[in-house]
């Protein structure tokens, strides 16, 4: 909705040059007649944690209406993955949602498993049910630390990136990026992990829990906290499944639907972890939705760790869909043919359509996958738990204070590049 | 609480509305129940609210091109993947429509969730959804040439502008010449 005005008329005379007509059903009559404000908030706000622009209709300090508008970080992603191979596809779901980068990789890989068939090992799956929850807890802790510093909390962000860049370092350790790793592809993930991987994340575990309390002690019971929090954003549960809200977001309205337990995928069912839920589905119940959900993940790592060998099967041997390995290229025929194949045209997939769906930290991560027979997908479509959320805002911000909505847009825990793709 | 009994979707569709449902098919575990694009919202209204089916949720609105492939059986596929929390399955809700206005019911009286997802294809596939509360492009700008995910539309990039050719890119944006 690009509003036309022009600079230099709008500061001479002091009032509103752009053809208002465009905006003629998205905001109430009384703007038009000037008793109440038009405000544009972001797309250069930082609160809006990203690129995101809300015209605001204000009467007073109240919000009557809120109108996001997106498409700022839309970079035709689902149309780029059209014209690449299933295994270079991988790269480009990472810079979705950048923030669990490792999500979206699932999201993609498991829905070119489904289409094509390919069967993962039992401990491949148990790497990528770690990394999924270690990127969990990474996002969280951006999410914690960005959301308390919206609500005047600086302290939180410190701590939250301290404990996060432990996080990216074991990343690293496996995939040797730090965020965009590409680490989970189609058939299993790209390599073993390495010696250090193990040590690193028992110390880390041994460690974390402390933090997590440190966390809960600044905020938890912080009476300015509970005073910003607590009655704000409410979002019944029947209005929250309406708009197809998902994860903690709608946990916190007290649904009890986690994706990790509804629909078990890549051995979720063997762990036990509990699903943490709200009660009044306001700012401060998806707060502490969250909060408790770091716990969940420490337990999950714990019992993954205790698991996890050292070495072992980490992608299927399946040659058709994943390359051999490098010490077999300099004696088999067989691998030097497959590996020639794999890197050049790729593997073939039925001319079929599938769905999947993953609990990303932010909600449900859908795939829908179309293959035309050949190389590449036909289309690519990421369902993306920003853009749901971003579009059930005006719903959860009516009647709040202006101040109040940066608290719920921190609460529902968007990325824009997640909600633009 | 007495839960009903599930029903198979495709055999209680069948029998209520035997004119809208065209096909039946299940690939790799997965139904979809190949729809009249006309009753898309009456079905969707039926299978929400049938004691036995309650799909409740609605996860996902996409479409698919068949470009250059104009008979499988029309060129435009719009997919829906709904689920039932009750049940705890899914269902995939498929119509095809033609090149020529392609049109298809909005289903956002059934699930006000499907607002921002019709906007998104009606912006990416030019299919437009009749009956919508507030059909705009979401996200390409207002003035845009074109419907990107078409398998017509080359991957590209947007034109640098020049002195030279600044009348020529300015022509396709109405909007910004302001």
């Amino acid at each position: 909705m690009a509003v036309v005005q022009s600079p230099d008329s709008y500061i001479q005379e002091g009032k509103w040059e752009g053809n208002l007509e465009q905006l003629k059903g998205l905001v109430s009559e009384r703007a038009f007649t000037g008793e109440t404000m038009l405000l544009n908030m972001g797309p250069h706000h930082p609160s809006t944690h990203g690129v995101l622009r809300v015209l605001l209709e204000l009467d007073g300090e109240r919000i009557v209406t809120a109108v996001p508008d997106i498409g700022y970080l839309h970079t035709g992603i689902e149309k780029s993955i059209e014209a690449k191979t299933y295994e270079k596809g991988v790269t480009l779901t990472d810079r979705m949602d950048y923030l669990s980068p490792l999500s979206n990789n699932m999201a993609f890989c498991m829905a070119v498993e489904k289409l094509a068939d390919i069967d993962v090992p039992e401990r491949a799956q148990l790497i990528r049910v770690m990394v999924l929850e270690l990127q969990r807890i990474a996002s969280h802790l951006v999410w914690l630390g960005t959301h308390a510093i919206d609500l005047g909390a600086m302290s939180v962000l410190l701590y939250c990136f301290r404990e996060r860049e432990k996080v990216l370092d074991m990343l690293e350790m496996l995939s040797g990026q730090r965020m965009m790793g590409s680490y989970i592809r189609p058939g299993g993930v790209w390599r073993d992990i390495t010696p250090d991987f193990k040590p690193a994340l028992r110390k880390f575990l041994d460690e974390f829990p402390r933090s997590i309390n440190d966390y809960q002690a600044l905020l938890e019971k912080n009476p300015l906290w509970i005073d910003r929090t607590q009655g704000v954003g409410v979002i019944e549960p029947e209005v929250a499944l309406a708009w197809s809200m998902t994860g903690p977001s709608l946990r916190g309205s007290g649904v009890n639907w986690d994706i990790r337990k509804a629909e078990p995928y890549s051995g979720y069912e063997t762990f036990d972890f509990n699903v943490p839920l709200g009660e009044h589905g306001d700012v401060y119940d998806r707060f502490m939705c969250r909060i408790l959900e770091l716990w969940e993940s420490v337990k999950i790592l714990d019992q993954g760790y205790k698991r996890l060998s050292d070495k072992g099967p980490f992608r299927t041997d399946n040659r058709k869909y994943v390359p051999p390995p490098r010490s077999e290229l300099g004696r088999s025929m067989e691998a030097v043919i497959h590996h020639f194949k794999l890197w050049t045209e790729g593997f073939s997939v039925p001319d079929e359509e599938v769905y999947v769906s993953v609990e990303s930290p932010r909600g449900e991560i859908g795939c829908y996958l179309h293959g035309t027979g050949g190389t590449k997908p036909r289309r690519v479509h990421f369902k993306t738990p920003s853009l749901i959320h971003v579009s059930a805002l005006p719903i959860m911000s009516q009647g709040h204070f202006i101040a109040d909505l940066v608290a719920i847009i921190g609460s529902v825990d968007i990325v824009l590049g997640d909600c633009d793709r | 609480m007495q839960i009903p009994p599930a029903l198979d979707p495709a055999e209680a569709v069948q029998v209520a509305m035997p004119d809208s449902l065209l096909e039946v098919k299940l690939f790799r575990g997965e139904t979809t129940l190949i729809i009249k694009p006309d009753d898309i919202a009456k079905v969707a209204q039926y299978l929400r609210d049938t004691p036995g089916l309650v799909y409740n949720f609605l996860s996902d609105i996409s479409a698919v091109d068949y470009y250059p492939d104009y008979n499988r059986p029309e060129r435009f596929g719009v997919a829906y993947h709904i689920y039932s929390m009750l049940y705890n399955r899914r269902l995939r809700l498929k119509v095809f429509v033609p090149e020529e206005a392609p049109e298809v019911p909005t289903v956002t009286s059934v699930w006000p969730g499907a607002n921002w997802l019709e906007r998104e294809i009606f912006d990416m596939m030019g299919i437009n959804f009749s009956g919508h509360p507030d059909m705009r492009r979401l996200l390409m700008p207002q003035d845009w040439d074109g419907h990107p995910h078409r398998r017509d539309y080359p991957l590209g990039y947007e034109q640098v502008q020049f002195s030279f050719n600044v009348e020529d890119i300015l022509k396709h944006k109405p909007l910004a010449k302001e």
